[in-house]
């Protein structure tokens, strides 16, 4: 009879009445004051370590456009003999410490623009060279109907400078050795992309695909000294189709790592011999750029300081919200 | 499609609209030329082949639904297409499909309800046979047979009844909502018919009447039959919806089927409530568009200019044909359209509405608003009105049944000169009544109500002594009523009153021992402490609005004569003899004593009559009650003669009891800054004893207003005169009107401050001049100036109109609260709803948003539930708000490093799931659980809710300050990691600055700052709050892990790109810093700025939450109230309904007309538990008084009237 009665009483459960345990934090001062503090100090001192790292990190780098206040190759910068070797001289006063990377870089170079990322076919580069290519690779889908491999704007455009670095020694140029294999990510090379497989040699796996308009060699060519690193699976070309996130970027093109430059470039004179095929001076600028790196990645003195600054207007807000706090401490009168 | 077929059909209605109606019975030929709609009803909107398409085609409707399709197109277009399409149908089709899912289970319904009501079977008279026959197949014209307890199948002319007089009782529930009974008759000419077949067969009669309308108190058509014309009016007429009682079977000719019945016409749709912050957020949506026009300009205009710069930067990246500067800017302008759309936000409507679920189940399922006695919960009727709960800032409430309790209790009375009813200890205190307090045992008495309980032994005592005068008292109640005992079982009785007043009486007087058994015309049989004695009734000397008492001339068992008489005390005071001056001093103390304890008080008064000259007045008062003019002037003469030199015999105190915590709700609200006016059909005595009883107005008030006038000028004149009491310095010309920025449109009268309290009290006559064009505003600001407001006798659409003044002219949220079919229109008006689900019908419960059983529910769902569901959909709108702006500002930020090619920050995966997966739950786990202090120091600091009133936690300064919030947020999350990642590498040397390593990077600061800032925002870390937070940000990891892995990348080759990005870059050590930096970048000036605030410029909020934070414990429990003596001079409370009495009635034999089975029908219909209900606002209670064309003036009494009108 009573459960009758009861029959529309609602569940006395927490949930229902709205009556469910909480942690219920406020902005009080014992809270927020020495939060601030620690942070500061906690940021200062990440801060000082980042920009004691970064001012350790070594960077040498070179204009090479050949135009204006850099006149590095100015000899080729009209593009008008090709293939055209100009030289970058420097020298070094003490150790590059190693092991060193040699980074090509370009500037107002808008990878990120949207019409250029998409202009790419990632089945393609998965190693299906025989269907046709996506309509993003428009303008260089086909030509005379054959499919382009790899088709697309970005392959198009692949960066084809190419550089060899000498030590000058007692007048005599000694080579030094630049090591090109596995500067792509490991998953570029593994995963995402894949040769064509076909009988015989990789060759015939592109067979009735065109190479892109500006390459000089098709794709199976593209490292004539190593046949294990051609076709999608080049590691420059993995390098060049990670798309940069800014206009302004630099990639990865050997790293200095054998003989006897293990240990980094020995003070002394340098030639770097560059093979200037790719145009860029009409929009922006292209660069070589040596550097070392640290456990937190290159040079870049911009965290540091961040950091420090941040740090410090935490220790200075803190100071003000204590004055604050001493001063006004809202009372609870009459709340 | 179904909307325009719909409209279509009106419009094709709409050419032939019906004037009138002709039909003819038993021909369904001849009506068939008029397509009159059958009985078949279809409240369904789709069948399985329509659904799709029509529902779609609704949803499409929608301003927000119709923006994505429109993103979807553009997305098609290659040259445009800056997304992929999953980004926009997914969330599209989510949100499609969770409404036509609604929507569907809906329309199932009322299939499933359409089809049972089509399916109920009826007997129909078709060629003079009897068969079964379904509803819907019932037309107009035909001839039907209703058996007891069916429901009635469409509006029906009745024929005949198997009752006498051709009587069919019918109850009106499902209708109206009234619970009692009404009688129905038909004409003779037709009732002659009875049940004979073949008559009914060959009966001919035309009819004519009106074209189908909502009304359902009036009708007028007339009967030709055998060339004769009747009229026929509502008495005739059966209403589908209706349910036959103690009726064995009647006959009926259809008039009107299906769609055509005052039912389903009455079914129109109600009027669609938004809320401000709805209303608010349409505002900021358009303005959110015109953001996102300026924005796509911007960008527009920067592509231009940058193709024109960056030419020759076409070697690497041709343009297409045909494509130029200008035209490749007004292409990014709809790509950025596609891109920027998360800036009107397609999950917002879909959260909001989610939100206000919710917290509506939240109030369906509060405990603390159930009320056990009648087992009623709280019931949240509309779902989307939440948060306006938290924002009221009027409240206009019924009294009757709202406030009080529409219970009468015979409390105390005073008996030559001594006062009985209060219990005292041993030291003479006064002590309070309580639950506890000693009852009187009435065990002596067989026939006691065990209802009544009474605390005073005294007056049993008195009774039991057999003092003459107590006994003469009672004898008096025990006599003079009009009351109507029903003995079901041997001393089971039941009392019918007039009103709840005079059933307190009389079951009072029942239980001292002088019971009122029966009456007849002449005869009223009474048990006097045990003895049967038979009085003769003489004449009953009937109560009106005027005469203010009523007496009953009696001769008893032994001969003797006697009057007697109650009435008001002012009345009944200058008709009463000389010698009682003594016994009228003391009792007018005791008078003022009841009418301060907000008691409605009563005297009593006999006298004795010689037989001569009652003989002689007998016969001039028969002469007069057959006269033919002047009748009533007569009758008054005569009852004045009569009535005269009366001796006094004492008082009675009747409590009109409150409902419980009706005072200290309205103080708890008036303290929350709410106002309350009390809108009521009572007269201005009750109104105003109800406010004092309940505290609104007090004596301490510095004055109270009434306003009584009888024509416009002295309204005005009144209204002037507070006014400028108030405010002497306020202008007395006219009426100050802000005028908003779009002139007339806006028209806001302010609130004006004035010193000290002031009450006003106008009647229905007053504001019916005041609510008139030229003094509404006059009104209203007099009315604003005061503390309290009490409108009594004004009439339901009176009520709505209050309502409509105060919307119109105040910017404030408005909430009705009432319990019957009078509050239906100012709960429709305002712009909430309370219904009280009392005992009374259902009408303003199914015409709320919001209903429980009890008054002081009210401040439970103002002050907690309210308040609570207006800070959580703030918080979430502001909070909604800053992460999908900061995520689209982003985009904004980068398209000047892209070249403004539409280029997104995000993966494509992240931006779909952004909205409908990583910050879904969190958000909505704040909406639903958040709190800032629990509901006992929400009570106990009322003030929490002004912010609400005021708008204070979601306006267009709040927006605007999202907005600057967002755009910093999303500087600060493009910029750091743009620095922080600018020409960096990984720390073996290769690539972390590619676009997919810093769309991750950015997506991740993104998505931890927003996380961050909603835990900022957050007060109530429940248990399922830290999941929904922590979890998203688990799934957030999981997710992109999982997408970014190498399996989903062999799975769907091209379709997750992204691979590897999230191990490559998240085991750097500069990322995580830089993930550090941006969220710390982003929340800390928060932190700051809002606890520099709190120290500066504490909020309430800031104030209570920080004692909660002091106390650690619960409020203090709130201090016991004593009920608060005072003695009044005001005195209230004429004990007797508004109407005229039925004295005549029961003197007029006729109502004894009725045979016997007839007549327990109309008295006790066996199938309903009846008598006399005190709870139920029967009985000519009409708080309207006379109104003729009210619903409500239909009462249980009305069964006499149609007997006396046979």
């Amino acid at each position: 009879m009573k459960s009758q009665q009861a029959a529309n009483r609602p569940d006395n459960t927490a949930f229902t009445q709205q009556r469910l345990p909480a942690w219920q934090p406020m902005l009080s001062a014992h809270f927020v004051i020495p939060g601030f503090l620690l942070i500061g100090m906690a940021f200062i001192g990440i801060g000082v370590a980042l920009y004691i790292t970064s001012q350790n990190i070594q960077v040498l780098e070179k204009d090479y456009t050949g135009t204006g206040q850099y006149t590095a190759c100015s000899e080729c910068a009209d593009m008008q003999t090709i293939p055209c070797i100009c030289n970058v001289t420097f020298s070094l006063t003490t150790l590059f410490t190693g092991p060193v990377f040699l980074y090509y870089g370009l500037s107002n170079y808008y990878q990120n623009y949207r019409k250029y990322q998409v202009s790419r076919d990632d089945v393609q580069l998965w190693g299906d060279v025989t269907k046709s290519p996506a309509d993003a690779c428009a303008p260089y889908q086909y030509i005379d109907n054959k499919p382009i491999a790899p088709c697309g704007s970005i392959a198009n455009s692949m960066f084809n400078d190419t550089f060899s670095l000498y030590q000058i020694i007692n007048g005599t140029m000694k080579l030094v050795p630049l090591d090109g294999k596995g500067i792509a990510w490991w998953t570029d090379y593994n995963i995402k992309f894949r040769n064509p497989s076909a009988q015989g040699s990789l060759q015939d796996a592109f067979n009735g695909t065109m190479k892109p308009v500006n390459w000089s060699k098709p794709a199976y060519e593209l490292n004539p000294s190593d046949m294990n690193d051609n076709g999608f699976l080049n590691q420059d070309f993995l390098v060049w189709m990670r798309t940069a996130a800014l206009p302004d970027f630099q990639k990865l093109y050997r790293r200095i790592t054998s003989g006897d430059y293990a240990l980094g470039l020995p003070p002394g004179d340098y030639v770097l011999q560059i093979e200037y095929n790719y145009a860029v001076k009409d929009f922006g600028r292209k660069k070589v750029v040596f550097s070392n790196v640290t456990w937190m990645g290159g040079k870049n003195e911009f965290l540091g300081v961040a950091y420090i600054v941040v740090g410090s207007l935490c220790l200075v807000m803190s100071v003000v919200m204590l004055v604050v706090y001493a001063k006004y401490k809202f009372a609870d009168e009459n709340a | 499609m179904g909307s325009v077929m719909s409209f279509g059909l009106n419009c094709f209605k709409g050419k032939e609209k019906e004037e009138t109606r002709r039909l003819k019975a038993n021909d369904r030929e001849f009506n068939q030329q008029y397509n009159y709609a059958t009985n078949a009803i279809k409240t369904s909107k789709y069948n399985v082949f329509t659904f799709l398409p029509l529902n779609l085609f609704e949803q499409f409707q929608r301003i927000a639904n119709a923006y994505f399709l429109f993103l979807l197109i553009l997305q098609v277009i290659p040259q445009i297409s800056s997304l992929s399409w999953f980004t926009t149908v997914v969330p599209l089709v989510l949100v499609l499909a969770i409404t036509a899912a609604k929507d569907a289970s809906d329309d199932i319904n009322r299939h499933r309800s359409d089809r049972k009501v089509n399916n109920r079977k009826v007997v129909l008279l078709s060629n003079g046979e009897l068969k079964d026959e379904k509803w819907m197949n019932v037309q107009v014209g035909d001839i039907i047979k209703l058996e007891n307890n069916k429901f009635v199948t469409a509006d029906l002319l009745l024929l005949s009844s198997s009752e006498s007089l051709n009587l069919v009782y019918i109850e009106t529930a499902e209708l109206d909502g009234e619970t009692n009974l009404k009688v129905r008759q038909a004409l003779t000419i037709t009732g002659d018919m009875g049940g004979d077949k073949d008559t009914l067969a060959a009966f001919d009669g035309v009819v004519d009447c009106e074209a189908p309308n909502n009304r359902l108190d009036r009708f007028t058509g007339t009967l030709t039959y055998n060339g004769q014309k009747y009229s026929l009016d509502n008495e005739k007429i059966l209403l589908r919806g209706c349910t036959l009682r103690n009726t064995e079977w009647c006959f009926g000719l259809v008039i009107f089927a299906g769609q055509d019945t005052k039912l389903m016409m009455n079914c129109g749709k109600a009027t669609f409530k938004r809320t401000s912050v709805d209303r608010m957020m349409n505002i900021l949506v358009l303005c959110i568009f015109v953001l996102l026009a300026i924005m796509c300009i911007i960008l527009a205009v920067g592509n231009g200019i940058w193709e024109q710069q960056e030419e020759n930067f076409t070697t690497f990246l041709p343009r297409q044909d045909g494509v130029n500067a200008a035209f490749s800017g007004f292409l990014t302008f709809w790509s950025y359209i596609i891109i920027l759309n998360t800036v009107v936000p397609i999950s917002l409507y879909v959260s909001v509405e989610i939100i206000r679920l919710g917290n509506s189940f939240y109030i369906d399922w509060d405990r603390k608003m159930y009320y056990a006695r009648s087992d009623t919960p709280a019931e949240a009727r509309t779902t989307t009105l939440n948060e306006e709960l938290g924002q009221i800032k009027y409240i206009f409430s019924d009294k009757t049944g709202t406030l009080t309790q529409n219970i009468m209790t015979f409390n105390k009375c005073s008996i030559n000169g001594k006062s009985y009813g209060d219990v005292f200890d041993i030291d003479g205190q006064r002590l309070e009544i309580t639950e506890e307090t000693e009852k009187v045992d009435f065990s002596y008495n067989p026939l006691a109500d065990p209802k009544f309980s009474f605390c005073d032994h005294s007056l049993v005592e008195a009774v039991k002594l057999g003092k003459p005068e107590v006994h003469n008292f009672f004898r008096l109640l025990s006599l003079c009523h009009t009351a109507m005992a029903e003995e079901k079982s041997e001393g089971n009785l039941l009392y019918q009153a007039q009103s709840p007043d005079e059933g307190a009486l009389v079951t009072a007087t029942r239980n001292f021992g002088f019971v009122f058994r029966s009456r007849t015309p002449e005869m009223i049989t009474v048990m006097e402490m045990g003895i049967q004695r038979n009085y003769d009734l003489l004449a009953i000397l009937d109560f009106n609005n005027v005469r203010k008492r009523m007496s009953v001339i009696v001769r008893s068992p032994e001969g003797k004569l006697s009057l007697y008489c109650k009435g008001a005390d002012t009345i009944v005071y200058e008709r009463l003899h000389e010698s009682c001056k003594r016994l009228m001093d003391v009792t007018t103390e005791h008078l003022n004593e009841f009418a301060g304890d907000g008691l409605r008080t009563l005297v009593m008064a006999y006298r004795d009559l010689e037989e001569g000259y009652i003989e002689d007045w007998k016969q001039r008062y028969d002469e007069a009650s057959t006269a033919l003019d002047d009748r009533e002037e007569k009758l008054d003469e005569l009852y004045e003669e009569i009535e005269k030199d009366m001796l006094l015999l004492g008082a009675t105190g009747i409590e009109d009891k409150l409902q419980d915590g009706v005072s200290q709700t309205i103080e708890q609200l008036s303290k929350a800054d709410i106002k309350i006016w009390v809108l009521t059909g009572d007269k201005q005595e009750t109104a105003e004893n109800i406010g004092y009883a309940c505290n609104m107005l007090r004596e301490e008030m510095n004055d109270i207003f009434i306003v009584a006038g009888n024509s416009a000028e002295e309204v005005k004149e009144e209204l002037r005169a507070a006014c400028l009491k108030m405010k002497p310095d306020s202008n007395n010309d006219d009426v100050t009107i802000a005028k908003g920025i779009l002139g007339k449109k806006l028209k806001v009268v302010e609130d004006e401050p004035v010193n000290g309290e002031y009450g006003l009290v106008i009647n229905g006559h007053s504001l019916a001049y005041a609510l008139e064009k030229p003094m509404e505003l006059e009104l209203l600001r007099t009315a604003c100036m005061c503390k309290t407001v009490i409108c009594c006798r004004v009439t339901p659409l009176q009520k709505a109109q209050v309502v409509q003044l105060v919307k119109k002219y105040k910017r404030a949220v408005t909430l009705a609260i009432g319990d019957g079919a009078n509050d239906v229109s100012m709960i429709r008006a305002a712009h909430i709803g309370v219904g009280i689900s009392g005992q009374e019908g259902m009408q303003a419960v199914l015409s709320s948003d919001f209903s429980f059983a009890q008054f002081r529910f009210l401040q439970r769902l103002l002050l907690v539930h309210g308040r609570w569901s207006y800070l959580r959909m703030c918080k979430f709108l502001r909070y909604f708000f800053y992460k999908n702006f900061t995520f689209t500002f982003v985009h904004f930020w980068y398209a000047f490093f892209c070249g403004f090619s539409a280029q997104t920050v995000y993966d494509e995966w992240f931006i779909t799931l952004y909205n409908l997966v990583y910050t879904a739950l969190p958000v909505l786990g704040m909406s639903l659980f958040d709190q800032d202090v629990n509901d006992r120091w929400s009570f106990q600091y009322p003030q929490l809710y002004v912010p609400g009133q005021r708008n204070m936690y979601f306006s267009k300064g709040t927006f605007a300050a999202c907005v600057v919030h967002s755009i910093y947020s999303s500087l600060v999350v493009f910029f750091i990691p743009y620095a922080a990642m600018y020409n960096t590498v990984r720390n073996d040397g290769k690539d972390v600055a590619d676009y997919q390593s810093f769309a991750l990077l950015a997506q991740t600061c993104l998505l931890i700052a927003v996380c961050i800032q909603l835990g900022l925002e957050m007060n109530y870390w429940t248990a399922v709050t830290h999941f929904f937070v922590w979890g998203s940000l688990a799934i957030y990891f999981a997710i992109t892990f999982t997408m970014y892995s190498n399996g989903m990348f062999l799975i769907f080759t091209s379709a997750f790109p992204f691979i590897g990005v999230a191990r490559n870059t998240l085991n750097q050590a500069n990322v995580w810093l830089t993930i550090l930096l941006t969220t710390i970048l982003c929340v800390l000036p928060v932190v700051a700025y809002r606890f520099l605030l709190m120290q500066l410029q504490p909020t309430i909020n800031d104030k209570v939450r920080f004692k909660v934070r002091q106390t650690k414990a619960s409020p203090p429990p709130p201090p016991r109230r004593t009920r608060i003596r005072r003695t009044s001079t005001r005195r209230s409370g004429y004990a007797f309904s508004h109407a005229q009495g039925y004295g005549d009635l029961m003197t007029s034999k006729r109502f004894l007309r009725r045979p016997p089975a007839g007549r327990t029908a109309a008295f006790s219909p066996p199938s309903r538990s009846t008598g006399f209900l005190p709870t139920s606002r029967s009985a000519g209670y009409s708080p309207t008084g006379r109104q003729p064309n009210h619903a409500q003036a239909e009462t249980s009494l009305e069964m006499y009237r149609a007997v006396r009108e046979a």
